[in-house]
C-alpha cells in the first residue's frame, strides 16, 4: 500500500515537472511570437521614414531608378536644398508662426480652464458644454466669414490670421487642461484661500506649477499643430512667397522646375526632423496628453 | 471666527450644539469674467458671428467684392440638381469614411492589443508605432506619393519581389488612389492607437483570470470581455472619425497636386468647399456647402448616439455624467 503511494507520488512529481517545463516552453514560444509580430509591425511603421531618408541621400539619377541604397551617398543634398529653394526662410517663417501660436494658446487657455474646473459658479456647466460642442464644430462652417473679417482688416496675406486667433483660447487645450486641473485636490486651494491668497495668485503660483505636465502637453500640441498646419497657410499666406511656410513651400516644390525628386525627399526629411526630435524628448508628455483627452471624456 | 471653528470641530462639543455653517466662499465674479474673456471674445468673433453670417450667406450670391445678393434656395438647388462635382465629392467622402473608419478602428485595436502583450520593450514598440502620426501631413503625403510611384517607387518593387506580377499604380490610378490615402491614414494610426492602448490597459486583469479559470478561449475572452469594455473607445473614435472624414483635406489636396488627379478620384467634400470658396470665389455657394456638411455630420453623430444604448457599455455610467 505504502509503495503504491510512493510510486504515485513519484509519478505525480514527474508529471508536474513536465507540466512546468511545458509551460515554460509555451511562455517562450508566446514571447517569440509576440516579439516577431511586434518587430514586423515596427518594420512597416519605420519603412516609409527609412525610404525618405535613403532617397534623400541619393543622386538625382539614382533616385529615379529602383535602388534601395544610396550609391554614392550624396550628403551635399542637405546643403543644396538650402540654395535650390528658400528653405531657410520657410523654416524661420514656420517656426515664428508656431512659436507665437503656442504662446497664444497657452496664455489664453490656462485662465478659462482654471475657472471652469477650480471655481463654482452659475452657468459653469453650460459654458463647458458650449466649449465641448465648439470642439465638434466643423471648421468649414466658420471659415468663410472669418476669412472675410481678416480680408476686411487687410491682414491677408500676413501671419496675423494664423497667430491672432490662437490668443482667443483653443477649445481643445481648455478641455485638456480642465481635465487635468479637476484632478488636483480641492484642499490645496482651500488651504491657500484660508491663508488669504488671492485667486489670481493661487492660479499662477500653485495650480499652474502643479499642472506643468498638462501645460507642456498643450504647448506641444499647439506647436506641432501649427508646424504641421497646411490649410491655414494655404488660405492666408499663399499669395506672398516671402511668407511661405514649410508646408506651402514643399507642396509648391513640384512646380519649381529646377528642383529634383531626390531633393524633395531631402526637404521632407528636414521638415519631419524637428517633429521627430521633439517627440523623442517628450513622448511621455504626448502620450499622457492624448490619453487624457481620449478616455476621460 | 477661528475660535468658532475650533469649537465646532472639537470632539468634546456639547450635545445639541450645531456646527456653524462653513464660511461660504465669495465668488470672485470679476476674476471669472476676466479669465473667461479670451474664450468669450473668441466664441463671439470666431464662432457665433461667423456661423450666423455663413448661414445668411448660404442664401446669397456673394463674390467677396460686391455685397451679398439674396437668391433664396438657389444655392441648394444648384448643389443637389446641377453640380456634378458636389455628388462626386460626396460619393468619394462617403466611400472613404465607410472603408477607412472601421479599418482604422480595427487596426488601432490590433496594434494596441499587440502592444499589451510583451513584458519587456513595450515602450520602444509604442514609440515606433506612434511616431508616424507626428509627421507633418504634407511631408508624409509627398513621401507616400513618391515611394508608391509605379515607375521608380520602392513599394512596387517590393511587391514584385514577393511575386505580385502587376502591382497597382496607386495614386496614378483612380481605382487605387483612395487606397493609397487609406494606407497613408493607417500609417498614422498612432494617436488613435494610444487611446485604445489606454483602454485595453484599463481592463481589470482579474476578469481575464476568471475567464481562463472558466476555460474560456482567447477569442472568447476577447469577444466577451475586451470588446464590450472597449465599446466607449470605439464609439468615441467612430464619432471623431465621421467628423474628421468630412474635413479630410490636406492629404488629398497634396496627393492630387502631385499626380494630377484629372478624374477627381481624390476630390472630397472639404476639397469642394475649398475650390468653391477660394478658387471660384463663390462665397455664398461655399457657405451653403458648409452648412450641408454641418447638417450631414450632425445627423451622422445623432444616429451613432441613438444606437449607442444598444452597443456601448459604460462601466461607470454615462460618458456625459
Amino acid at each position: 500500500m505504502s509503495t503504491m503511494t510512493l510510486e504515485n507520488r513519484e509519478k505525480l512529481e514527474a508529471q508536474s515537472l513536465q507540466a512546468r517545463r511545458k509551460k515554460r516552453w509555451n511562455n517562450f514560444l508566446h514571447m517569440v511570437g509576440n516579439h516577431s509580430l511586434l518587430i514586423a509591425l515596427s518594420a512597416i511603421f519605420i519603412m516609409p521614414l527609412y525610404l525618405v531618408i535613403v532617397l534623400s541621400l541619393m543622386s538625382k539619377g539614382q533616385a529615379e531608378t529602383r535602388s534601395l541604397w544610396p550609391h554614392p551617398f550624396v550628403w551635399s543634398n542637405y546643403v543644396t536644398v538650402f540654395t535650390a529653394v528658400p528653405f531657410l526662410k520657410w523654416t524661420l517663417n514656420t517656426l515664428f508662426v508656431a512659436l507665437m501660436g503656442t504662446i497664444g494658446t497657452v496664455v489664453s487657455s490656462v485662465p478659462p480652464a482654471y475657472v471652469l474646473s477650480r471655481l463654482q459658479w452659475k452657468g459653469r456647466q453650460t459654458t463647458f458644454i458650449i466649449l465641448l460642442s465648439t470642439m465638434m464644430l466643423p471648421g468649414q462652417v466658420t471659415m468663410i466669414p472669418v476669412y472675410i473679417i481678416f480680408s476686411r482688416l487687410h491682414w491677408i496675406p500676413s501671419f496675423l490670421p494664423l497667430i491672432v486667433p490662437s490668443f482667443f483660447s483653443s477649445a481643445f487645450s481648455v478641455f485638456l487642461l480642465r481635465q487635468f486641473f479637476t484632478s488636483i485636490p480641492d484642499e490645496i486651494s482651500d488651504a491657500a484661500r484660508i491663508d488669504g491668497c488671492s485667486e489670481f495668485k493661487l492660479m499662477m503660483k500653485i495650480i499652474v506649477p502643479l499642472a506643468k505636465p498638462a501645460i507642456m502637453a498643450i504647448a506641444l500640441f499647439a506647436f506641432l499643430g501649427s508646424w504641421n498646419d497646411f490649410f491655414g497657410p494655404l488660405l492666408y499666406i499663399v499669395e506672398n512667397e516671402d511668407l511661405w511656410t514649410l508646408g506651402i513651400g514643399l507642396n509648391a516644390f513640384q512646380g519649381i522646375h529646377h528642383v529634383d525628386k531626390n531633393m524633395m525627399m531631402t526637404a521632407s526629411a528636414l521638415f519631419m526632423a524637428p517633429v521627430i526630435i521633439i517627440f523623442f524628448f517628450s513622448q511621455k508628455v504626448f502620450i499622457e496628453g492624448v490619453t487624457l483627452t481620449g478616455v476621460k471624456g | 471666527m477661528s475660535q468658532a471653528r475650533v469649537i465646532a470641530t472639537s470632539p468634546f462639543k456639547k450635545k445639541g450644539e450645531v456646527a456653524p455653517p462653513r464660511k461660504k466662499l465669495k465668488v470672485p465674479r470679476l476674476f471669472i469674467f476676466l479669465c473667461m474673456s479670451p474664450w468669450l471674445f473668441g466664441i463671439v468673433f470666431f464662432t457665433a458671428y461667423p456661423m450666423v453670417s455663413s448661414f445668411y450667406q448660404s442664401f446669397t450670391k456673394f463674390n467677396l467684392i460686391e455685397s451679398p445678393q439674396w437668391i433664396g434656395l438657389d444655392n441648394f438647388h444648384r448643389m443637389f440638381f446641377e453640380d456634378d462635382d458636389f455628388w462626386q465629392a460626396l460619393k468619394n467622402t462617403i466611400w472613404i469614411s465607410v472603408i477607412s473608419i472601421p479599418l482604422r478602428i480595427a487596426f488601432a485595436m490590433f496594434t494596441a492589443w499587440v502592444l499589451t502583450k510583451p513584458k519587456r520593450g513595450r515602450n520602444i514598440y509604442r514609440t515606433i508605432f506612434f511616431l508616424p502620426s507626428m509627421v507633418p501631413a504634407v511631408a508624409a503625403t509627398m513621401a507616400f506619393t513618391y515611394i508608391f510611384n509605379p515607375a521608380y517607387g520602392p513599394i512596387n518593387r517590393m511587391l514584385e519581389a514577393i511575386g505580385i506580377k502587376e502591382p497597382p499604380f496607386w495614386f496614378l490610378d483612380p481605382k487605387w488612389s483612395k487606397w493609397g490615402l487609406i494606407l497613408l491614414g493607417l500609417w498614422g494610426i498612432g494617436d488613435t492607437m494610444i487611446i485604445f492602448l489606454a483602454g485595453l490597459l484599463d481592463v481589470p486583469t482579474s476578469l481575464y483570470e476568471a475567464a481562463s479559470l472558466e476555460g474560456a478561449s482567447a477569442w472568447q475572452s476577447f469577444r466577451y470581455i475586451t470588446l464590450p469594455l472597449m465599446t466607449p473607445v470605439i464609439f468615441f473614435s467612430t464619432v471623431t472619425g465621421v467628423i474628421g472624414s468630412f474635413q479630410y483635406f490636406t492629404q488629398a489636396y497634396v496627393a492630387s497636386g502631385q499626380v494630377n488627379d484629372y478624374s477627381h478620384s481624390m476630390y472630397f467634400y472639404a476639397t469642394h468647399i475649398y475650390y468653391s470658396a477660394f478658387r471660384a470665389y463663390e462665397m455664398g455657394y461655399a457657405s451653403a456647402l458648409a452648412w450641408v456638411l454641418l447638417v450631414i455630420t450632425l445627423l451622422c453623430t445623432l444616429v451613432i448616439l441613438k444606437t449607442q444604448k444598444r452597443w456601448v457599455h459604460y462601466p461607470n455610467g454615462s460618458l456625459f455624467k
